[in-house]
C-alpha cells in the first residue's frame, strides 16, 4: 500500500475530565508539542464513551479514535475505567468484523501528572493512523468533503 | 430558535500569538444559530466578562461559547457571569484553544484551523445544552484527619479551634509521626519533642478532637459534605479506657527482645509497649507477633501486674462507622528502604546508618541516652561521612527521580550538632548540589561550613566497604579537584530519599483522589489550589503531597484546615447538576444501569403508565437519586434502550461534537 505523505488524519480523542483532560492541559502548560490532527472531546469519565460514539466518528470520517482515562485503580468514579476497558475489548472484535483496522482505535491510561505521556501518545497515535491511511471502510460517503 | 454568542479570547498573546483569533471569530460567526461573534484581549477580566454579559442582554442569547483557556480554569468564572445576567450557567460551553491548541502548536495556519474546529464543536454542543438547576445537599459538621503526624495534628487543632469536631485516625499506637523521632530541628536547632509534645497533649485534651490511634481507614463512601467512613480499630489487647499508662506491664514483660521501631530497630522493647514516654494516648499496646500469651497461651504477666485490669487478650479488631463533611489526608512519608544499595553496605555493616537512625542515636531518649556511639561496638566515632542523595534525583529504577528536599538541611544540622558536641570529630559531607532555599537556611548551611569546619566535598560516594579493623573505607571522587578519595570512616550516614507512606496508594483509591507516578497526592492546581485534591471535600496536608520540611508542613496543615473549615461552615453545598436521568417511557427496567453504578444511586420504582389502548399498566422503571449520583455516565452506556442520559454530557451533545470534529 502506498503511504500518502500529504494525508492528514482526523483524530478524535475522548478524555476523562479528571485525569486525561488534565494531562492534556498539562502538556499544553508545558508546551509539549503534538499534531493538530488530534481534537479532544471532554467526557466526565472514560466510561461515558459509548462505543456508538466511536462508530459514529468512523462513520463521519474520523481516521482514528483514542480514548484516554485514569489508570486502573485511579478512576475518579472508582470503577469507570474498568467498564471502559471491557467495552473497548468487545468493540475491537466488532471492529474486526466490520473490517476496520484495530490500530485506528486505542485505549490509553493517562494521569493528570502525565503531560509528557499524553503528548507522546498523541504523536505516536497520529503517526500510526497516518501509516494506515484514510479510513474508507465505515465512512459515510454523504459526509465526505468535496 | 437558538441565539448563540461566541467570544474568542486573545489571552494576551498566549492564544493570539499562534491562533488568528479574528479569523476564528469570523469563521464561528457563520455557524448556524450564532448571532454574535467577538474577540477580546482578556475575556476573563472584569471588562471581558462585562462584554459577555452585555452581549447576553443585548442579543437575548440562549447559549454562549467562550473560546479560551481550559474549562478547568475559567468555566466557573463564565458560568457565574452568565448567571448574573439571568442566563442559566449550564448554557455556557468552553472551547479550550489555549492548553489544547495555541500552546502546543507552532504553525498559525493549522492552529487556527484547529481552533475553529474546536469552536464549532462547542457551538454544536451548546445548541443542545439544557438549562440545569443544581440541588443542594447538607454538610456534616465533622472532619476526619487521616494521619497523626505534625501535619495532621496542626490541621486537627486548627479545625477544632474553629469549633468543629475532628477525628484523627493514626495507624501507629501514638500520634506524633516522624517529628517525634527527630532529635533537633533546623534551622533553629530547637528540640523537636519540646515543640511537638505540647501540641500532642493539646490534641488529647481538646474535647473537639477525638484520636483513633492504632486505627486505619478501611472504607470511604459518599461525597463532599457527606462522607461515610469505616474506621478499623486494630486490636491492641489493652482496654484504652482503663489503661493509665503507668508502664508497669512494660517493665515486667518477659519478652524483651523485640526490635524497637521507634528507635529504628537500634535497641529492643518488650512485647507490651508504650512507644515513647510522651506518647498520646499513653496507652500500652501488645504486639501479637511477639507476645507469649497470644502466641502460646502461656505467660499473662502483664494482666497479673495491671492494677486496673486493662489487659484483654481476647480483644478483636473493631469497625466503627462515622459521617464526615470533610477529609484531610496527612499520611506523611517514610525513608526509602536501602536494600537495593549494595554499594553503601547498609545491610552488611551496623555502622552504616540512615539519617533517621542517626537522629535516634543522638536523641536523649534514644538507645544510647544521647551519646553518639557506633551501633556495632559502642565507641565514639571520630570520622563521620555523610552521603547525600541516596535514592534521590536518580534516573535508574532503584531510586526516586525527585529531590527529597529536606536532606541537605538535616545533614547540615547533624554535622553541626556533632561538631558542636564532639569537636574532635571530623565530618565529611559528599553532595551533588547543596540546596538550601528557605528562610535562614543558607545562613545555616554556611555556618556549618565556615564556623564548624564541616568538610563539604562535591562528588558521589562510589563504594562503602567495611574493613576487618572495624573502620569503613569510603571510596569517593572529589569532582572539583578531580581526585579519588579513600576515607577511613567510623560511621557512615546515608541521607535516604523519602517516599510517600505505603498506605497512601490504597487510601487514594478509596478516596478516589489522584496521585502522581511517585505516589504523592496530586493537588487540584499546582499553584492556586495547593491543599485541595481534585476530589471535592478531600484536602491534603504535609508530605503526602510532596517532600516538605516542618515549617512548610505546618503551614500546609493550617491551610488545609482553613479550606476544610470553609467547607464545614456551610450548611449545605450545591450539588453537581450534571447527573444521570432516565427517560421513564423508554426504560424497560432491565437493571443493567443499577449493576454498573458505583454509588448505588439507581433504584427501581413501579410507575403507572397509560397504554395506547387507554388501559393503565404498572411498569418497573429506573430512577436516579440526583444527590447520590456523581455523573460518571457508566449507566448511560450500559442502558440497552438508550433511556439513560447524562445532563451536560448527553448522547446527542457528544454526538454533535463528534460530528463537528469529523466534518
Amino acid at each position: 500500500m502506498q503511504v500518502n505523505n500529504n494525508f492528514e488524519p482526523v483524530i478524535v480523542a475522548f478524555c476523562c475530565n479528571w485525569c486525561s483532560y488534565a494531562g492534556a492541559d498539562l502538556s499544553g502548560t508545558n508546551r509539549l508539542n503534538y499534531p493538530t490532527n488530534v481534537k479532544i472531546i471532554r467526557v466526565p469519565c472514560s466510561c461515558r464513551v459509548n462505543p456508538m460514539f466511536i462508530l459514529r466518528a468512523f462513520q463521519k470520517g474520523a481516521d482514528g479514535v483514542i480514548i484516554c482515562g485514569c489508570h486502573p485503580g485511579d478512576c475518579h468514579y472508582t470503577s469507570g475505567n474498568y467498564f471502559t476497558r471491557r467495552r473497548i475489548t468487545l468493540l475491537y472484535s466488532m471492529l474486526d468484523f466490520l473490517g476496520i483496522e484495530r490500530n485506528r482505535t486505542r485505549l490509553e491510561w493517562v494521569s493528570a501528572a502525565e503531560g509528557a505521556k499524553f503528548a507522546a501518545t498523541m504523536q505516536q497515535f497520529t503517526e500510526d493512523v497516518r501509516k494506515l491511511g484514510p479510513n474508507r471502510r465505515l465512512e459515510d460517503l454523504r459526509c465526505r468533503k468535496q | 430558535m437558538q441565539r448563540i454568542g461566541v467570544f474568542v479570547c486573545h489571552c494576551g498573546t498566549n492564544i493570539a500569538a499562534t491562533v488568528d483569533v479574528k479569523a476564528v471569530a469570523e469563521a464561528l460567526g457563520h455557524e448556524p444559530g450564532v448571532v454574535i461573534s467577538q474577540d477580546y484581549q482578556y475575556m476573563c477580566s472584569e471588562s471581558g466578562q462585562n462584554l459577555v454579559k452585555d452581549a447576553i442582554k443585548e442579543h437575548n442569547l440562549t447559549g454562549i461559547v467562550i473560546c479560551s483557556c481550559s474549562p478547568r480554569m475559567h468555566e466557573n468564572t463564565f458560568r457565574k457571569a452568565a448567571a448574573s445576567v439571568g442566563l442559566n450557567p449550564y448554557l455556557v460551553e468552553i472551547a479550550n484553544i489555549r492548553e489544547q491548541c495555541s500552546w502546543i502548536h507552532k504553525e498559525i495556519a493549522t492552529a487556527t484551523e484547529k481552533a475553529i474546529i474546536l469552536g464549532k464543536a462547542a457551538v454544536a454542543k451548546v445548541h443542545l445544552n439544557a438549562p440545569l438547576t443544581a440541588g443542594e445537599s447538607p454538610v456534616v459538621k465533622r472532619a476526619l484527619v487521616i494521619g497523626g503526624g505534625i501535619a495532621g495534628i496542626q490541621t486537627a487543632l486548627d479545625i477544632a479551634e474553629a469549633g468543629f469536631d475532628v477525628d484523627i485516625v493514626e495507624k501507629e499506637p501514638t500520634i506524633g509521626g516522624k517529628m517525634a523521632q527527630i532529635d533537633k530541628t533546623f534551622p533553629t536547632l530547637d528540640c523537636a519533642a519540646c515543640i511537638l509534645t505540647p501540641k500532642m497533649v493539646e490534641c488529647s485534651q481538646n474535647e473537639k478532637i477525638h484520636i483513633h490511634s492504632f486505627s486505619e481507614v478501611s472504607d470511604v463512601k459518599g461525597f463532599v459534605g457527606n462522607f461515610t467512613v469505616t474506621i478499623k480499630k486494630k486490636a491492641r489487647f489493652v482496654d484504652e479506657t482503663k489503661c493509665t499508662g503507668c508502664g508497669l506491664c512494660t517493665e515486667k514483660c518477659p519478652m524483651k527482645k523485640v526490635p524497637n521501631e521507634f528507635n529504628m530497630g537500634l535497641d529492643n522493647r518488650t512485647a507490651i509497649y508504650i512507644p515513647f514516654a510522651q506518647a498520646v494516648p499513653k496507652v500500652a499496646t501488645i504486639d501479637p507477633n511477639h507476645c507469649m500469651m497470644l502466641k502460646t497461651g502461656k505467660c499473662g504477666v502483664c494482666s497479673k501486674v495491671c492494677s486496673v485490669g486493662a489487659i484483654d487478650y481476647k480483644q478483636q479488631d473493631q469497625f466503627i462507622e462515622e459521617k464526615y463533611g470533610a477529609i484531610v489526608v496527612a499520611t506523611g512519608f517514610n525513608p526509602i528502604k536501602l536494600d537495593k544499595y549494595d554499594e553503601f553496605a547498609y545491610n552488611q555493616c551496623a555502622d552504616v546508618v540512615t539519617s533517621l537512625e542517626l537522629e535516634r542515636l543522638m536523641n536523649a531518649a534514644g538507645p544510647n541516652g544521647g551519646t553518639l556511639l557506633r551501633p556495632s561496638d559502642k565507641t565514639h566515632p571520630h570520622k563521620i561521612v555523610f552521603v547525600q542523595c541516596v535514592g534521590s534525583r536518580c534516573d535508574d529504577s532503584k531510586g526516586k527521580p525527585y529531590c527529597s528536599k529536606i536532606c541537605c538541611m538535616y545533614t547540615a544540622k547533624h554535622a553541626m550538632l556533632i561538631r558542636e558536641k564532639y569537636p574532635d570529630t571530623e565530618v565529611y559531607v559528599f553532595y551533588i548540589d547543596v540546596r538550601t532555599p528557605g528562610k535562614n537556611f543558607d545562613e545555616f548551611y554556611r555556618r556549618a561550613v565556615e564556623q564548624y569546619n564541616v568538610h563539604y566535598i562535591k562528588g558521589m560516594v562510589g563504594k562503602v566497604t567495611p574493613k576487618s579493623d572495624g573502620k569503613i573505607d569510603v571510596q569517593a571522587s572529589d569532582l572539583l579537584s578531580n581526585e579519588q578519595l579513600h576515607i577511613d570512616a567510623d560511621l557512615v550516614v546515608l541521607a535516604a530519599a523519602i517516599e510517600p507512606d505505603k498506605t497512601a496508594r490504597p487510601l487514594a483509591t478509596m478516596l478516589t483522589t489522584q496521585m502522581d507516578t511517585n505516589d504523592f497526592f496530586t493537588e487540584a492546581h499546582p499553584k492556586l489550589r495547593p491543599v485541595e485534591s481534585a476530589t471535592a471535600g478531600i484536602f491534603l496536608s504535609g508530605a503526602c503531597q510532596g517532600p516538605k520540611d516542618i515549617p512548610e508542613t505546618v503551614a500546609q496543615g493550617s491551610a488545609a484546615a482553613a479550606k476544610a473549615i470553609g467547607l464545614l461552615c456551610k450548611n449545605s453545598i450545591t450539588c453537581n447538576p450534571c447527573v444521570a436521568h432516565s427517560d421513564e417511557l423508554m426504560c424497560n427496567g432491565c437493571s443493567s444501569c443499577e449493576k454498573v453504578c458505583p454509588y448505588g444511586a439507581i433504584t427501581y420504582i413501579d410507575k403507572e403508565f397509560r397504554m395506547p389502548d387507554r388501559t393503565t399498566a404498572i411498569r418497573r422503571v429506573a430512577s436516579v437519586n440526583p444527590a447520590v449520583c456523581q455523573g460518571c455516565g457508566a449507566c448511560t452506556v450500559a442502558c440497552p434502550s438508550g433511556a439513560m442520559d447524562l445532563n451536560g454530557f448527553s448522547n446527542s451533545q457528544i454526538m454533535a461534537e463528534v460530528d463537528a470534529i469529523c466534518k
